[in-house]
This record gives C-alpha cells, structure tokens and sequence, in this order.
C-alpha cells in the first residue's frame, strides 16, 4: 500500500494552520474567530494523528482525543462567554470590546 | 544562644510597644528593652573570646532542600559593630523623649524593629539571612521617616526607599549567582561564599553589584543624593539612626563581602572605587561649608568621614582597615553627637537655619562645652575618637599611594572649616533673643550626651581596647583576600 | 622616681583644666587664681628638678637619655606608639621655658582678668595650654608631639575667641585654626612618611635608623619639607603666617603665653628636635633659611607701618621666629634655640608691659592715642624700654647675643645674605623704638577719662613685668660667647643633641676669627644705635605722629600699611574660590547632574510606562496578532540561530 508522504500531511497541516491564524487575525466577528481556532487546533489534531501512523506510535492518537476533549469543553465556555458577551452588547464583534485597557 | 535572645527581646520588646496604649509604659518599655538589650551585649563582650571562630554562634535549620540556615556568628567587627548598635538604641530613645511624637506606640515600636534588624545584619554569617535583615531594616525606616519627618517626607522617603532598594536587589542577584558557584552542596552560608569558584570575569560583576548596594547604603560619591534630603527630613531620632548605624551597615557590607569574595576584581577595580570615596570626601567637605541648615551641613560632613571610611577599606591594608572599623564607631559616636545636640537647638530656638541662631553659649555653657567635645570628635582632634580613626586611615591609604592620602587629608582642613564655622554661628556671639527654652540645657537632656562624650574621650586616649578586639577580625578579611 | 616626676609634670596643668573647667564658675575666684597659676609652679619645680638632673649629667658626659613610658596608645601591626615623654637637654630646657614664662604669665593674669567674667574659663584654657605644650615638648615620638601640636592649637582657638560675643575675635581665632590644620596636614603626611621610611615614629629609632642614609636623599628631603610645613604653620612663616596678627583678638596674657613665649616656637623646637633629619637634607635647609629669612624682612617690614601696639609686637614675632628660621636653616641650632629662649623673655616680657598699657589706657590699642605715658607708668615704662632694648639687640641684653649667633653664622655663609639679615635687625629696632617713643614719649593723646586712671598696674602684674625685664637682661648668660669672655653653656649642654647633625653640615657654623665678629658686631651696634636715633628725631624731636593722609601719599607706606595685601590675595585665592567652588558644587554638580541622573532614572521608568501603555489597546484583535508576529519572530530567532 502505497502511503501518502508525510510531507503532503506537513504542507496540508501548515496551510490549514494559517487559514486558522489568519482568520483569527482578520475577522471581527468573536464566532469566526472561535470557529479559526477550531480550525487550528484540528489542523494540529490532524498533524499528530499523521505523525502517530507515520511513527507507529499510538500516543500522538491519544492526544488527539485528550485535545478533541479540551478542544469541547473551550468551545463550551467561548461559545458561553460569547453568549455573554452578545447579551451585554448587542453584538459579537470583538472591536467593541475594548474597555480592558491601560 | 546569646545572639538569639539579641536578636528576639528586640522583637518582643516592639511587638510590646506595638500593642501598649499608654505614652508612659510606651516610653518606659522602650527604655527598658534598649537598655536591656544593652546589657545582653555588654554580657557577650564578655563571653567573647578573640581565640576562636565560635562566638555567638546560633545554627538554625530553616529550608533544609536549599541548605538555607537561619546561622550567626560574630567576629571583632561584627562585635563592635553589635556594641555601637546597642550602645546608641538606648541614648537615640532618650534623646527622642524630649520630643513627644504622635502614635508613640508606632514610633519605639519601629525603633525596636530597626535595632533587631541591625543586629541581624551584624551578626548573620549567612548571605540570605544578612539579606533578609539588610532590607528588614529599610522598612521601619521608611516608616519612621515618612510618618514623622518634615514637610517634605513623602516625597523624600520615598526616593529614599526605592533608591537604596534597588540597591540592595543588585546585591540578592549577587548573592544568589554565588549561591550557585559554592561547592555542592549549594549555600548561603559566607565561609562557603568566600571559597566559592568565581571566573575574573565573574568577580568583575559581583564586585559591580555589591559595591552598587553597599556605595548607595554608606553612601559613597555619586550615589549620596538621597542621603542630606533624608537626613533632614526625618525626625531627629530617625536621622540618628540612619547616620549613627544605618550606613554603617554599607562599611561593614564591604569588610564582610566584597573584600574576600572579590579580591581579584578589587585589585582589577579597587582604585576606581577608592577614587570615587575620595572625591566624595572632597565634593561634599566643599558642599558642607556653603550650607545653612545644621542638620543638613551635618548631613554632608557624614559623607565626607564615611568618604574617608571607604577609602580607608579600598586601600586594603591592614592599618587603613583597622581604622575603618574604630572610625565606624566613632562615627556613629559623634554623629548621633551632634545630631542630639542640634536638635536640643533646634526645641530650643525653633529653628535650625544657621543664620537664625546666635550666641547660645553665653546663655547656654554646658552645652556649648558639650557640643564643642562632640566636634573635636568629629574633626579628629588628637585624644578625641576621631583622631585615632583618622590617623589609622589616613596612615593606611598612604601606604596605599601618597598622592590620594595627600588628598584625603584634606579632610582635616575642611571639616574644621565647616564645623568651627557652624559652631561660631550658632554658639558664639551675641545672644539671640527670642529663645522658646531659656537657660542651659538639663541634666535629662544631658544625659544622653554624657555616655557619648565619654566614649569619645575612652576611643581617644586609650583605643587599645577597640582596637584589638578588631584586629584578628581584620586580619583574617585581610587573609582570606590572598 | 625621675620617671614619676617626668609623667607628673603635665599631670597638674590638666588637674587644673579639670578642676577649674568642671567647676565652671562655682569655683571662687581666689582659689582659681590659687589653682591656675598654682598647678603651672608645681611644674616648674619639677621641670627644674628634672633640668637640675638632666644638667648634673650632661657635666658628667651623658650622651643618651631614658624614655619614660607612661602607658601603650596604641599596638597594631607593625605600628607601636606609646604615651611615652622624652627629655633630654633640648627638652629640659623647653620645659623651663614653657613652665618659667607660663608660670609668670598665669601669675600676671590674675591682675589682667581680674573683673572678667570668664575667670575661671581663661585659666581653665590658659592650664589647658600649658599641658598640651607641655605634651608637645616631652613627647617622645612624633605622635605625642602632634598630639600637643593640635591640643595647643585648639587651646590657640579657645583664648583667641576668649572673649566670644565678638564675632571679629571669633574669626580671627577660626582663622588661626585653619591655617594651623593646613600646616598639620604637611606635619601628619611628613609622619605618615617618617613611618613608611624609618618603621618607627619614636625619636630615638628614628634619628638611629636616619644616620644610615646619605645626605641630600628624596625621601629624608620631603618628610623635613612636609614636617617644615607643619612648623610654617605653628610658627606663622611665610606663606601661613596671616593668622599670628589677627590672633591678637585675645586677652593680651594669651598674647604673651601663646603667640610669642611658646606655641609659636613649637615649629623651632620641632626643627631643632629633628636637626638629624634636617641636616641630611640640604635642600630643605636651603628652605628653611629662605624662609626664615624672608619672613623676617617681610614681617619687619610691615611692622613698620602699624599703629595697634599688640599687632606691631605680633610682626615683630613673626619677624623673630624667621630669624631662628634662618638660624636653624643654616644649621645654627643652638643659635635658634637660644634665640628662642631669650626671645620668650624679651617678647613675653613687652607683651605684658603692652597689657599694663592696653590696661592702663583703658582698652585701647592704637599708639597714635597714647603718647606721654612714661610718666604716669613708670614701671611698665622702664620694663618696656629694657625689652625694646634687647629686642633691637644693644649689648649686653640677651637678645643682643643670641640674634649675634645667628647673624654671625649668616656672615660665614654668605656676605650678602648677612646683609640683608642686618637689614631686618635695623628695620626692627627701628619699629620698636617707633613704638615705644610713640607710646612713652611726647604728649598725652588719649580722652580725659583715660587720662584720670592712667597709673602702673597693681604688683601682681608688674611683679611678672619685673622678673621678665630681669631675665631679659641677664639672659645672655646662659650662652654668652669666648669672646666676651662666657663659655658658650649652652652650646656645651645642647651639644650631644645636635652631635650626629654638626659633621653633616657644610662648613664650620660659629668659628669666626675675633677680629671680624667684633667688626660685625660694632658695625651692628653702630647702625642699630644710628636707627634709633632716627627713630628719635622722627617721633620724639619733630613728634611726628603717623596718620592715614601723609602715609597714603606714599605708595610704599600705602602697601605695607595694608601688609602688602596679603589678607585681600589670599580671600581672592583661596577663600573666594572655595566658596564659588562650593556653590558650583552644590547647584550644578549636585542638583542639575547628579540629582538630576537619578531622579531621571525614576522619571525615565514613569515615561517608558506612560508610553509603552499604549500598546495595550484592549483591540483583542491586536493582542492576537502581536502574539503571532512574537511566535513568528521566536520562530525567525531559532531559525537564524
């Protein structure tokens, strides 16, 4: 059986990472940038799980499901704080939220 | 055991303080616990024997996974050192019952806090625990100088505090980067500090950083800016204390830390620090005769003899060193001196502005004889306690380069300068008029005068005593340098 | 027993400062005047004893004397000073002098203070002074002799400033102060030196250990030149010697005791004591004379010109101690020392019959209000008239003799140098006859009320004058030269002191053949009588009485009325200087530079946070894209390293 070479997953993970990072850094909307950094933290799921193969070691898989857990529980309380956040401003852009500062 | 109970019955005695209502028992328990504290000393003078490495000493596991002791020990300088404190806590309290100050409980209490402090300081033979006391003595400090000083305290006391912190911080990153050169097992303990195995390039830096704490605490040219404000915002007894012990805590710093632990930085650096000492003497001597308030001119005038002091450890020999140590203590000696007798002028003409006073002696004799002893003392007349320092210092430096001696005995010209002409100000001539206390000054204010004067004399004409309590002290610093 | 009486004799002058000064002014003043002088006559007598043994040996041969420890001062290293009192005839006969004159004077003062308020005070001091010369001539190394060296001259400060509600009197003794410490500070250098150099500061290892070296060595040349600076201080040489004139603020006694009979001469004694050392080093000698001589002439000079009676006796000191100067520094030691002795007599002597003056005349001090007082003071004139005499050196009063020595040994170093040395000889017989014509001679110029109480002071003052004006005519003896038929005592007895300096000095010191010293000394008998006379005709025969308008005509008259500026130059030099310094200092140095770095320090850390605040927008967004553009750059670092 032919593999896919560990660096076509390198590329893939790095790209999708970035798509992550940029919108984390581009979007003014709290749920994209939420939904970003679902997106970085799988493109890291993603890396482990092809790691784990390619090294023959299952502990990279376990963490993938220990980071799916915490990954549930983060979207949990942001999606909350969001919520929140909605609540007192009638909004989710984050732009608005600029009191915490000096 | 002894430095033990030297170093709680202050503590007790200030958490005592701390929690008494009444002025009267304030007053009297803060006599009482200096004095008392005194005695404790005077009972270890006696037990102390110049033999041995053993005195004093009190060993008291406290991080054991660091190998952090709370130990002490003393040798002659510490001892000396351990005497001028207790000697001078008890006449700085009397001195400070003429005065009646506000929250008295807060006032002795903060007092007694210093004294333990400074005895922590001088008896610790362990780095963080010298650490620990060096900034513990800060605190009342700031305190006594921020409540009870002048108009201008806050503002003062503040520079005050963080200057000589920041000070001091260079010192606990030095301490601890020994900390981690010491054989294995790692320590603070000093006798393993001095054996530590330090690169030149090393030596170069923890010189830099424990000059930096100990020149800002003396204070030597250029870090002395905070120290004539200080001294003349804080209240009379908080200057005496700062002056008297407080500085003295730099010199010794410098005796039981730099000397052995960077000796080859020294010889590599030591000139630049000996020069700083001796334009520091100069520079303030020169600022000292231009200046109008007592306590201020006093002020610069310590500068200029604690000038004279560390010029005398950077010359490194044994002479110069001895002198050091006998003129640390008769410094602290004529400086609480002076600062007592000035501020009986100031109760009682209210005032302390130099051009505002004249003429006391003929209203006042005993204390225009008393304040002229006290500045014998201070300009090293010969058979005063400053002579014998001076003359051993200048003697040292000499034998050092006879150009810089040349130079620091400028000293002995300019300090008469400056005192004789404070003195013909404010105690000769025609008396002044407006006097809010008449008459000459009172045996209680005499009293904590008269144990000052005699000490002045008892150093002047027979300084044997000091001396060879000092001298074993001294020649092991010295030997531990080679 | 010798060591007793030895370690007794400063002992009571200090039990009199002791009882006198902690007894204040509840001691009466009979017994403080028991007290005072009492302490000083139980010094002498034993000073007397002490001599009468020294003497007894040195007919006997007696070439080293023993040191009497008194107790150990201080043991460090190699560093061994003890509280230890020397006496040898040098010495001896300093102690006589000290305690001799001290005593009379102390005895004088008990008629001069009588209704002053600080009695007590002033013989507390005036005991003071006595112990502390006392300790400066006994002392055994050079420490103990510094130690008297600055006791005297704080006890110079105390009676300068006796009387201190004057703040003028109060500058004039700071000022004699300070100059003294700058000179101490020559004297504490050349020590420290003495003691790197010889190992020791004890005289007797010192002057052992100096035999080893070759005359004319850099190290023995700077300790003399430092010590010298010490004794141009003490002594009021040139460049030092502004403060002896001012110091004329004190009680007159004080005058007498301390800036003529005594203190003063502490830079002689110091010199003749360390004659070893000096003799080794030419240079300095060259120095000293120099000095001296210049001094001499200077001094003289401006005596010439004053009208207070005490400041033109206070020149006429300063004029005298060079000329011991220039003894010493042609190597005529015995010449200065007995210059010295005769020197304490005569000027004690004038300075006290000038208190009976002042005394008489109500305080005042300017010759140009006295005049005519011969008669009404008989006694203190003829007692003045005796000291002017010998003074101005007429034979055969003892100053004639002892000024004699060291002019003839001028003449066997240089023709032109004892030219000029006369010179100052004529200047100062001319000054003291000025002085004594003006104040003694012609009318009476002083206010009615003066007038009425103008008599001879009571005998507890005039009893002293008397004595003094005796041993100014007499004194003489003790060195009286073969050629008027003495045999030179003093010569023989100082001589084991000076015996290792003599065969270093260049040239013979005293062995003129007869004939030329009987022609210096006619030709100075000539010219001093000649000035005398001058000073006759001006003062007495045309009664010429100086005054501001003629004088100020004269630009010679006007610099040496005003002491050739000396007082403004140095304010301009160093006083002036040392203040703007001070001021520079203080506000630039100080606030503007130093103060300034360090609260800019503190300032510096309030601004770098007021601005780098602004980073924290509280834009999430931008938090989130500083932390990736940080990974980034951690990420580049590693990278790049």
């Amino acid at each position: 059986m032919q593999f896919i070479p560990i660096s076509y997953y390198l590329i893939f993970c790095s790209v999708l990472f970035c798509i992550g990072v940029i919108g984390v850094l581009i979007k003014r909307n709290a749920l994209l940038i939420l939904m970003s950094v679902e997106l970085m933290i799988n493109s890291i799921n993603l890396l482990l799980a092809a790691f784990s193969t390619y090294l023959n070691d299952p502990a990279g898989q376990i963490f993938v499901f220990f980071i799916m857990v915490v990954a549930a529980a983060e979207v949990a309380i942001g999606l909350a704080i969001i919520v929140v956040i909605y609540r007192t401003t009638h909004s989710i852009d984050i732009d608005v939220l600029n009191k915490l500062k000096w | 055991m002894i430095t033990g109970i030297l170093i709680l019955l202050p503590l007790a005695f200030s958490l005592l303080i701390f929690s008494l209502r009444d002025e009267r028992q304030i007053r009297m328990a803060a006599l009482t616990g200096s004095v008392a504290e005194f005695l404790v000393s005077a009972y270890g003078l006696f037990l102390y024997s110049t033999q041995c490495h053993c005195n004093w000493l009190l060993d008291i596991g406290w991080i054991p996974s660091l190998h952090i002791n709370l130990s002490f020990g003393i040798d002659g300088i510490s001892l000396l050192m351990v005497l001028l404190t207790t000697f001078l806590t008890p006449l700085i309290i009397l001195s400070s019952l003429e005065h009646s100050y506000r929250k008295p409980s807060a006032f002795y209490g903060l007092i007694m806090l210093m004294e333990m402090a400074f005895i922590g300081v001088f008896t610790a033979s362990d780095g963080l625990v010298f650490y620990i006391f060096w900034e513990l003595a800060l605190i009342p400090a700031y305190f006594i100088c921020a409540v009870w000083g002048g108009n201008d305290r806050i503002r003062i006391t503040f520079k005050f505090f963080i200057y000589t912190f920041t000070g001091s911080l260079f010192m606990l990153v030095a301490l601890i980067w020994l900390y981690f050169r010491t054989p294995q097992p790692h320590t603070f303990e000093i006798i393993y500090l001095y054996a530590a195995h330090l690169t030149p390039a090393e030596q170069t830096w923890i010189f830099l950083a424990f000059f930096l704490a100990f020149a800002i605490k003396i204070p030597i040219f250029p870090f002395h800016t905070w120290q004539p404000d200080t001294y003349t915002e804080s209240p009379a007894g908080g200057t005496m204390l700062l002056a008297g012990i407080m500085l003295k805590m730099g010199t010794y710093g410098l005796i039981r830390f730099l000397l052995p632990i960077c000796p080859v930085a020294l010889k590599e650096w030591g000139w630049l620090a000996m020069i700083l000492a001796v334009t520091g003497i100069i520079y303030a001597s020169v600022i000292a005769i231009r200046q109008s308030d007592m306590k201020r001119l006093v002020a610069w005038s310590s500068i200029a003899h604690v000038g004279l002091i560390a010029a005398g450890i950077f010359a490194l020999t044994p002479k110069a060193l001895e002198g050091a140590v006998i003129q640390m203590v008769s410094h602290g000696i004529n400086i609480t001196g002076l600062f007592i007798i000035i501020s009986i002028i100031e109760k009682r003409t209210g005032t302390r502005e130099i051009s505002r006073i004249s003429g006391l002696a003929a209203k006042a004799p005993w204390l225009a004889v008393l304040f002229m002893i006290v500045l014998l003392g201070s300009i090293g007349l010969p058979l005063t306690n400053g002579f014998v320092g001076e003359f051993l210092l200048l003697l040292g430096i000499f034998e050092y380069n006879y150009w810089i001696a040349a130079v620091a005995g400028l000293t002995i010209i300019f300090s008469a300068v400056y005192m004789l002409w404070m003195y013909q100000r404010t105690m000769l001539g025609n008396p002044m008029e407006d006097l809010e206390i008449s008459g000459d000054i009172s045996m209680k204010e005499a009293i904590p005068l008269i144990p000052l004067v005699v000490m002045i004399f008892w150093i002047g004409i027979f300084p044997g005593f000091f001396l060879n309590l000092a001298e074993p002290a001294v020649r092991t610093i010295l030997n531990l340098m080679h | 027993m010798k060591d007793l009486i030895v370690t007794l004799i400063p002992v009571f002058p200090l039990l009199g400062f002791l009882i006198l000064g902690l007894g204040f002014n509840r001691i009466p003043k009979k017994l403080a005047s028991l007290i005072g002088p009492g302490t000083v006559l139980i010094s002498f007598i034993l000073s007397f004893i002490i001599f009468v043994i020294i003497a007894a040996g040195s007919r006997r041969g007696v070439q080293t004397w023993p040191v009497t420890e008194v107790f150990n001062w201080m043991t460090f290293g190699g560093l061994s000073l003890s509280f230890s009192f020397y006496i040898d005839p040098l010495s001896a006969l300093m102690l006589l002098v000290v305690t001799g004159v001290g005593f009379l004077i102390h005895v004088y003062s008990i008629g001069y203070m009588e209704h002053d308020q600080g009695y007590n005070r002033f013989f507390a001091y005036m005991n003071l002074f006595v112990f502390f010369m006392l300790i400066l001539v006994m002392g055994a190394n050079y420490l103990i002799m510094f130690i008297g060296w600055e006791g005297v001259g704080l006890c110079s400060y105390l009676l300068i400033g006796f009387w201190f509600r004057n703040q003028e009197f109060n500058n004039a003794a700071k000022k004699a102060f300070i100059m003294n410490r700058i000179g101490d500070l020559g004297f504490l250098l050349g020590m420290f030196l003495l003691f790197t150099t010889f190992g020791s500061l004890n005289y007797i290892d010192v002057f052992h250990n100096a035999k080893g070296f070759l005359p004319g060595t850099g190290v023995v040349t700077a300790i003399t030149l430092l010590l010298f600076a010490g004794a141009v201080g003490k002594s009021a040489q040139i460049p030092l010697y502004t403060w002896l004139p001012d110091a004329m603020a004190g009680p007159t006694p004080v005058s007498a005791l301390i800036h003529a009979a005594t203190m003063v001469t502490a830079g002689v004694y110091m010199v003749a004591r360390s004659n070893i050392l000096y003799a080794l080093a030419p240079a300095t000698m060259t120095v000293v004379a120099v000095t001296g001589l210049v001094t001499a002439l200077f001094a003289a000079a401006i005596a010439i010109y004053q009208n207070d009676i005490k400041k033109i006796l206070a020149y006429s000191t300063i004029s005298q101690l060079g000329y011991m100067f220039l003894g010493l520094g042609l190597g005529a030691f015995t010449g200065a020392m007995f210059h010295l002795i005769t020197h304490a007599f005569f000027k004690a002597l004038l300075f006290l019959a000038a208190g009976s003056v002042i005394h008489a005349m109500d305080g005042e001090q300017d010759i140009r209000k006295m005049g005519g007082l011969g008669s009404a003071l008989p006694k203190t004139r003829w007692t003045f008239l005796i000291g002017t005499i010998t003074i101005a050196g007429m034979p055969p009063f003892a100053g004639f003799f002892s000024k004699d020595e060291i002019l003839s040994s001028v003449f066997t170093h240089s023709m032109i140098l004892w030219v000029v040395a006369v010179t100052g000889a004529l200047m100062t017989a001319f000054y003291m006859f000025r002085l004594y014509f003006l104040t003694f001679s012609g009318n009476f110029r002083g206010n009615i009320k003066q007038l009425q109480h103008l008599r001879d002071a009571e005998p507890v003052m005039m009893i002293p004058l008397i004595l003094l004006a005796f041993l100014s005519v007499t004194g003489g003896i003790i060195n009286l030269p073969a050629l008027a038929g003495g045999s030179a005592w003093l010569h023989s007895f100082l001589g084991p002191v000076f015996a290792d300096a003599t065969p270093l000095l260049k040239g013979p010191v005293y062995f003129l053949d007869a004939q030329t010293d009987y022609l210096l000394v006619g030709v100075t008998i000539v010219y001093v009588a000649v000035m005398i006379v001058v000073a006759w005709s001006r003062f007495v025969k045309k009664s010429l009485i100086p005054d501001e308008a003629t004088i100020l005509r004269s630009p010679v008259a006007r610099i040496l009325t005003n002491k050739f500026y000396i007082d403004e130059l140095y304010d301009l030099l160093f006083v002036r200087p040392s203040l703007w310094l001070s001021k520079v200092c203080h506000d630039v140095m100080e606030i503007r530079i130093i103060d300034r770095t360090v609260n800019g320090a503190g300032t510096l850390v309030v601004k770098a946070g007021n601005t780098i605040r602004y980073l924290q927008t509280g834009h999430v967004g931008f938090y989130v894209f500083m932390m990736v553009v940080g990974i980034i750059a951690i990420l580049l670092f590693n990278l790049v390293i």
